[in-house]
Formats: C-alpha cells, structure tokens, sequence
C-alpha cells in the first residue's frame, strides 16, 4: 500500500507526514511527531484519554484517520502553554490538585477547553456532562470540576 | 523499639500546608512519559497472541509461517521458558509460587481463560506483528470451563489443576495454628482460612436477635487509564535494561530474574510515570515476554496492551460469595459474628484470603468471631489487588447486616456502630490488639456532619458503612544528597503511584531541615540505585516512604552538624540544628553567626566531602486507618436507576501531609467504590468469554455519574510514624457497596444483597414489590 502525503499544521507549525491509509491520527501523532502528551486508553473512543482539536473540533484521535487531517490544523496538549506560559486551565489543574495519576489529564484540558470557548460560563451540571467522555480513574472528578469552574471564572475576569 | 519510629508532637511549618506538586507542570503540558511514551531506537514491536478459549488443552503450536512473514524478528512460546516446581519462593520481599508465575505470563499446558498469552512475536512494526499472530497455528482440545467461584467449589465441577489439593489452616486466637491434612481429591479450592476467636456457638444461643444474609459481589477492574507497557533491551553481554509502568520495579527485577533464570544484577527496570495502577500494576505481565523477544532479535523491544487486553488477562479484583451472621443483645451490642466468604482468584491461586478475613469483622470490638475463607481457581485472569484487596468483598455483607439490625432494633446506624466500635487496647482475632486509632472519632464526625441531618423527599434514602485497612511499612530506601547550593535532591525507591508523595515526602523532608519543601526533590530511582524496595501497595508510600526519606534526612542533618563544628572548631554535640540552620547549642559554644543548609553545602568539599544521608529499613508500626461514608441516594422507580445525591467521607489520616491529596484519594476512591456497587462487572458468556472488554461495556463512573464528594479529615496520629501518617489509600473504597446499598434500602424498602445494583436489577425488584 502506497503511504499518504499529509499536510496540517500541528501547534501552530506547518507538518508534512506521511501515513499509512488505515493508519489513525492518534498514531501518527504518538509516533513518528513524537507528540506523546496525546494518550492511548482504549483505541475505542471510550476514554478521552486522546482528545485533540482538529479545525476547532474536539475530537478522539483514535477514531480519526491520519488522511483526515488532510489541510487541517490540529491542537494538541503540547501547543495549550504559549511562550512560557502556562493555560489558565493548566494553571488551576496544578492548583485544585485536579490530577494524580495525570493520564487523562492532558485529554480533560483539551476537553474543558474546547468546552470553554463554546460557553465561557458553564454550570457544574454543564461542566460533568461535557467532561462525561473523559474517564478518570484516580480523583472521583471532584477537583477537576472546581478547576474547570475556577477557571472558567478566572478567565470571564 | 528500634524498629520504630516515634512520633512527636512539634509545631509544623511545612506539613498540612498545600504547596503545589512537584509533578504538575509536566503532567498538564503532556512531558511526563509514561509506559507507552517510551521509544528506543530500532525498537520492534511485539504482539501476544491469546486464548480464544477459557480452558483448553494446548496439543501443538505451530508458528513457522509467522516466522516467515517478512518484518517479524523473533517468535516465543512456552518452549522459551524453563518450567519450575510448584513451591513458594522467596524472592525479594515477596513470596510467590514461579510454576503458577511462569505459567500466568505464558500458559504451558493448558490455557486457563479467554485472554492467556501462548505465542508473543516482535516485529518491524506494530501492523506487521498484529498480522503475524493471524499465521500462528494452535491445536487446542477445548476442556469444560468454569468460571463462578460458587459453581467452581462443587464436587462435580471441572478441575483447572490436577495437582491442586485443598491446604487448610485453622487460627484459634490465643493458641497455635493448627494445619489439617490437605483435601484427598484435586480442588478448584486451593485453600481454607479459618480465624476463632471465643465460642461462636454459645453466644448466638443467647443472641436478643440474630441477622443471617449472603451477599454476591462480582469481580471488577482497577480500570487505569494507562494500559500496561514495557520496552526491553537486552545486550549482547547479557544485560537488560526495562522500561515499564509498575507499583514495584524491584519485585519486576526479582520475578523475572527467577523467570529468565538471570542474575540480578544484569537486570535494570526504570519504573516510567505510573497511569494509574491501585494494586493492578504490581505483577509482572509483558516483561518477561519483552526481555525474551529482545534477547531472541537483539533488538529493543516494546510492547503495549490494548485495553481489551488489559481487562481479558490483567487484573481484576477479586470477589465472591459472602455469608454473614451476626447477634446482638437487647442493648446491640453484637456479641457474636460469623462469615464464610468464598472468593475467586482466577485461573491460579492466590487471592488476598489474609486481608479479606482479617478486615471481614475487625471494625468492631467482638468476643465471639469465627471467620471462613476460601481461595478458589476459576477460568478467568489471575486476580491482582485492588485498592485495600479483598476488604470491599466481605464489608459490603457485614455493613449490610448491621445496618439490618440497627432498623430492627430501631437504633440509629451510626449509634450501633459507635456502640461496638473498636478503640485503642481492642484485640482483634487475628492477633493484633489496636494502638491508637480513630475509628469513633470518624463515626462521631459523622454523626454530627451537616449532611447527616439534610432532610430526604420520597424515593430518596440514607446510609452509613465503614471501611478499616491495617496498613503495611515493608523493605524501603531512601538516599538524600545536599547539592552544593544546599538544596536537597532525595531518590525513594517507592513509586508515586499518583497519590503525590514526591510531593509529600519533600515536605517531610523539608520540615526535618526547616527548609521549604520546594528546594527539595524527590525522584523515583531505578533498581541499579538503591536497595531493595517492595511494591508501593497496601497504602505504604507516604508512611513507609516518608519514614526512611525523615530518618536519611536525620542522617544528613547530623552530618551537617560535624561540618559545622569542623568550620566553627568546636564539637559536634555543642551544635544543634534548627529552622534551616546549624547553631551553637549555648552562648558557651562561641559567638557564631548560624550556618545555613548552603553556608555548610558550599565548604562540603573543604570539611570532608559531598552530604549526603540514606536510610534502608524494613518498615514496622503501619497505623491502621478507619473510614465512615454517608452516603444519600435518589432511586428513580420508573428506570431503575440509582443517582448519589451526596457522598460524604470521613476518615483517619493520621497526619494529612498535604491535605488536598488526601481529599484527593478519598474522592477518588470512594467514587471507584460507586462503580463497583452500580455499574461495574465483568460479564461471561455461556462460553466462557469475556463480553465487555472494553470502557463502552464496562463502564465506569463518569463526571456526570457523581457529584462532588464531601471529605472530612479526621487526624489522630499514629504513634510509630515522626509526623502520625497513617496509610489512606485503601480505606475509601470500601464502605461504598455497602452504603449505597443501605441508602437503597432506606429510599425504597428493597435490601440488595448482590452487585452491581444497576438499572435491571432495580427494576425487577421494584416491580416484585409493587
């Protein structure tokens, strides 16, 4: 099978690859970019472990193809801090202890991002139903939620 | 008393504050490297192919045209690994028996569940592997499988081990164990437990009231995120280097140098960030099978499970059946209690038999206990703990019975608990009596928190459970250098298994120097940097860890004050340290200007040499940790389905080091507890596979499943730890089953007896009962 000629901007950067056809985006972006903030939990689109944005879309690299990305610009956990700065939702991660194990955490941010520039003032309801794809298996979400809504506030400042 | 470690009283700087982990920053920007981050060059990549049956006999492997195949590198099968005798070995700090090891990592004979590995094979690329296993040949003779722990203790049942007899041991509290003789016949039960303590017997003759039940839990996943991933590279001198996600890399070290027959020495394991584990990653799974296939293509080599996988051949709990049987008198004191629980450890020997029975009754000061347990083979993965292993099993039956005779004696759940509470001098039965602990201290909380008294509407309800872990300390290293700056660089060889405790054990060290904690860091080392060091389980990282990093820092600090006195040339003994500086002990010592932790650093070099302090012990006085959980549930009748109104913890910590990370396993663990009681199982079918292999299947709680959790720290210190820590990893995750099942019954008059309560269930009982 012939490889695929890819072209994307990736975090801001123009990014040729060249990919399998049956290959999907979560793999190419772990493998050959190296990009391995963006994690692999299940390959089934269940745990949000591998979210991404893709043209302003939130989606499950797992269940995208790599051919998809086509002309596309794609945002990973590695682009969210800008010139040495940490997000403000990276910021209140770290500051409500929204993290242990830290597995899911770069698909929550990615998640709660997205969600935040759709509505910049969600509810806690709002907040737990958007996060619903995301799994999290060490903190009961508690914390996560009061990051998500701290920042949330933070940012409307 | 050496073996202790004394705690003292002192005003805190440090400890209890919430200084930010040290980990977050490279967490939240996707730089911390797990398992599967890892890539070494010219790395291949390997597959396991796997049972499609839950017991087969294997007649032949043929895997020539695998081999073949262009891009595959190497090919292993049960042939690439000695067998060994069937006996527990030592090795490290664990005891374990390598015929069942070497067999659960690739079957042998037999294949014992659907998921065993039988063939693994490395190549060029992951597509090309995973294409590979569709070449391989196995002739299987597909035997009688049994998979529910009950079904598998029947005579008739079909028998996973022909060399399996029965052991049993009974322990009679007060007189020596006795050991019978084993079972005549092969058994799916591989062991009997029994602990008396009094006479059971005459004291639920005179019972005012007796409640008898038997409860079924169902096995279910630790469910981290991380799915299981190593690299080996193996050289050509015969050394490997491991990469891989684990709680205990010395213990993967030791298991497969006995497996591969290597020395020690000639294995290095570098334990990646941990995506999650709670008792799951402490076995070896794909390491073997990594070092093997590296060694057999001299070419790294690295292997990453699926998430099928993972639920088909690692993990779960285990889980069973439970008999309870409790008297009361006319006032509820229980006077007698008795339980046989009947757990499954899967495909071979092994469940946590010991913590399940100890834990069972041990929350409440009894007289007359008599406690059965039985350790069963059935056709599924060999279980690995899960977060306070065992205890969940038996509390779900026992909280269920007591809050059954509060109703019917008309007593207040928290009260009859109160009543028979266990408290410092309360000799358990099996053998321990309890220093200090805060068992009444959670239940008192409890009782007076807010939520205890928020008033309910209809279909809603209220319950109360409790949880108790005893805590382990085990074999743990810790090594501190002070840099030339007089910061402070300590490596543990405990895991950060999530919790923080590169977060807490720099604070601990921290408040030793009377520095801030973030001139301290704490790493992880691999296994060729420190002593030996057993699994970070059982809730031991923070108080095990924490004792060896405060007795290295100890070291250090006294090696700071020989330099001082070098600098000052007086003696050692006239110097004393305090916040972070080295003093003269009286104005008789001299008119010295106090030396700080980099005034000594930097002149090291002139007054002898580097400072360092290190600490390798085996850790005793592992404080027992207590819980109470409330927990208010909605019932909707018309779906069946359960939602947590509100879900309040109260528990005994110790000493919270930093207290949003004890909040934070609280939370986490308690809502691991909803799934098991909700949602979570694994599901068999006829044939013995397994239907729900996945995170849609087999679901967990989501965000929207939970609200936010209340958390109550209690903190009475345990006396054998220099802060009062107590383990509290454990604790949360058991009162759950049983608290949800009581605020059931309290919201609807329905007692469930059998888990997960979910939507079906629910309905089926609601309809009976209109």
């Amino acid at each position: 099978m012939a490889k695929k000629h890819i072209q994307t901007n990736i975090n801001g950067d123009t990014c040729d690859f060249l990919c399998e056809p049956n290959e999907t985006l979560l793999s190419v972006i772990r493998g050959q970019l190296s990009l391995t903030g963006t994690k692999e939990g299940c390959s089934t689109g269940d745990c949000g472990a591998c979210s991404i944005m893709l043209d302003g879309q939130l989606v499950c690299s797992c269940l995208t193809l790599a051919v998809e990305a086509e002309g596309k610009k794609i945002d990973t956990i590695e682009g969210m801090s800008v010139d040495g700065d940490l997000h403000v939702l990276q910021k209140k991660f770290i500051e409500h202890a929204a993290l242990q194990c830290g597995i899911c955490t770069p698909g929550f941010l990615i998640a709660s991002k997205a969600l935040l520039e759709r509505n910049p003032n969600p509810t806690e309801t709002e907040v737990r139903y958007w996060l619903a794809g995301n799994l999290c298996r060490c903190t009961g979400y508690h914390k996560i939620v009061e990051a998500v809504l701290d920042a949330a506030a933070e940012m409307r400042r | 008393m050496s073996d202790f470690v004394a705690y003292e009283e002192k005003n805190l700087k440090t400890i209890g504050s919430r200084p930010l982990r040290p980990d977050g920053v490279d967490k939240v920007t996707g730089r911390a490297r797990y398992g599967a981050d890892i890539n070494l060059a010219g790395q291949l990549y390997g597959a396991v192919y796997r049972s499609p049956y839950p017991h087969a006999k294997i007649k032949s492997i043929d895997v020539s045209s695998a081999k073949a195949l262009a891009g595959v590198k190497a090919v292993i099968t049960r042939d690439d690994f000695e067998d060994m005798p069937s006996q527990i070995i030592p090795v490290g700090e664990l005891a374990a028996n390598f015929r069942d090891i070497t067999r659960n990592v690739m079957a042998r004979e037999k294949a014992l569940y659907d998921g065993h590995p039988i063939v693994a094979v490395a190549a060029t690329t992951e597509l090309i592997a995973k294409e590979a296993l569709k070449y391989i040949k196995v002739e299987f003779e597909v035997l009688p499988h049994v998979i529910d722990a009950v079904e598998a203790m029947a005579p008739d049942a079909p028998i996973l081990h022909d060399d399996q007899y029965t052991q049993s041991e009974i322990r009679v509290l007060g007189s020596d164990s006795i050991k019978e003789a084993p079972s005549k016949k092969p058994s799916n039960i591989a062991k009997k437990l029994t602990f008396i303590k009094g006479n059971i017997d005459q004291a639920f003759s005179k019972a005012h009231l007796i409640v008898e039940k038997e409860f079924t839990t169902k096995p279910v996943h630790q469910g981290y995120i991380e799915p299981h991933a190593s690299v080996a590279s193996y050289t050509e001198d015969g050394q490997v280097e491991v990469y891989t996600c684990t709680q205990g890399h010395f213990t993967i070290r030791a298991q497969c140098a006995k497996l591969l027959g290597m020395e020690v020495s000639k294995i290095k394991v570098i334990p990646t960030e941990l995506g999650g584990g709670f008792g799951g990653k402490n076995n070896v799974y794909l390491e073997p099978l990594a070092i093997i296939l590296s060694k057999k293509s001299r070419r790294p080599v690295k292997m990453v499970m699926s998430r099928n996988e993972v639920f088909r051949a690692s993990g779960p709990s285990p889980a069973g059946r439970t008999r309870v049987k409790i008297g009361v008198d006319e006032d509820g004191n229980i006077i007698a209690a008795e339980a046989q629980i009947d757990m499954q450890s899967g495909a071979f020997s092994g469940c946590p038999l010991a913590q399940t029975t100890i834990t069972c009754f041990t929350r409440y000061d009894i007289e007359n206990v008599k406690v059965i347990g039985h350790d069963i083979t059935t056709n599924r993965p060999k279980v690995a703990a899960y977060r306070a292993p065992g205890a969940p099993v038996s509390a779900f039956g026992v909280e269920s019975v007591i809050d059954e005779l509060a109703k019917k004696l008309a007593i207040d759940p928290i009260d009859i608990r109160l009543k028979n509470a266990a408290k410092e001098g309360t000799k358990t039965y099996y053998g321990v009596t309890f220093p200090q602990i805060g068992f009444e201290e959670t239940l008192q909380k409890a009782k007076a928190h807010k939520n205890y008294n928020i008033p309910l509407k209809e279909n809603q309800g209220r319950g109360i459970a409790t949880g108790f872990w005893m805590n382990i300390g085990m074999d743990t290293t810790s090594s501190l250098n002070i840099n030339d700056d007089g910061t402070i660089a300590v490596t543990v060889g405990t895991i950060d298994v999530a919790g923080g405790s590169r977060a807490s054990l720099a604070m601990m060290v921290a408040e030793e120097f009377g520095i801030d904690s973030d001139k301290v860091r704490v790493t992880t080392g691999d296994t060729s940097q420190l002593g030996f060091n057993f699994v970070t389980a059982g809730s031991r990282g923070t108080f095990a860890g924490g004792i060896v990093s405060v007795l290295a820092a100890r070291n250090a600090i006294e090696e700071c004050k020989v330099r001082a006195a070098k600098i000052w040339n007086v003696r050692p003994d006239e110097i004393v340290w305090e916040d972070g500086y080295a003093r003269p002990a009286s104005s008789n010592v001299g008119p010295f200007d106090p030396l700080s932790l980099s005034d000594i650093a930097k002149n090291a070099t002139k007054t002898g040499g580097p400072i360092a302090g290190h600490c390798e012990k085996n850790v005793q006085g592992a404080g027992p940790s207590f819980g109470t959980q409330i927990v208010d549930v909605e019932v909707d009748r018309d779906t069946g389905s359960v939602k947590i109104l509100r879900h309040t913890i109260v528990q005994d910590a110790g000493k919270a080091i930093h207290p949003a990370y004890v909040e934070g396993q609280y939370q986490g663990g308690a809502v691991q507890g909803i799934g098991w009681a909700l949602n979570e199982e694994y599901i068999y079918g006829e044939d013995g596979k397994l239907q729900n292999p996945g995170f849609l299947d087999y679901r967990v709680p989501v965000a929207s499943d939970v609200p936010f959790i209340d958390v109550e720290i209690v903190e009475v210190p345990n006396p054998y730890h220099p802060y009062g820590v107590r383990g509290i990893g454990e604790v949360p995750i058991i009162p759950p089953t049983a608290a949800i099942a009581n605020a059931i019954h309290d919201a609807i008059g329905i007692r469930f007896a059998s888990l997960p309560m979910s939507p079906p269930k629910l309905l089926k009982e609601i309809s009976k009962n209109k």
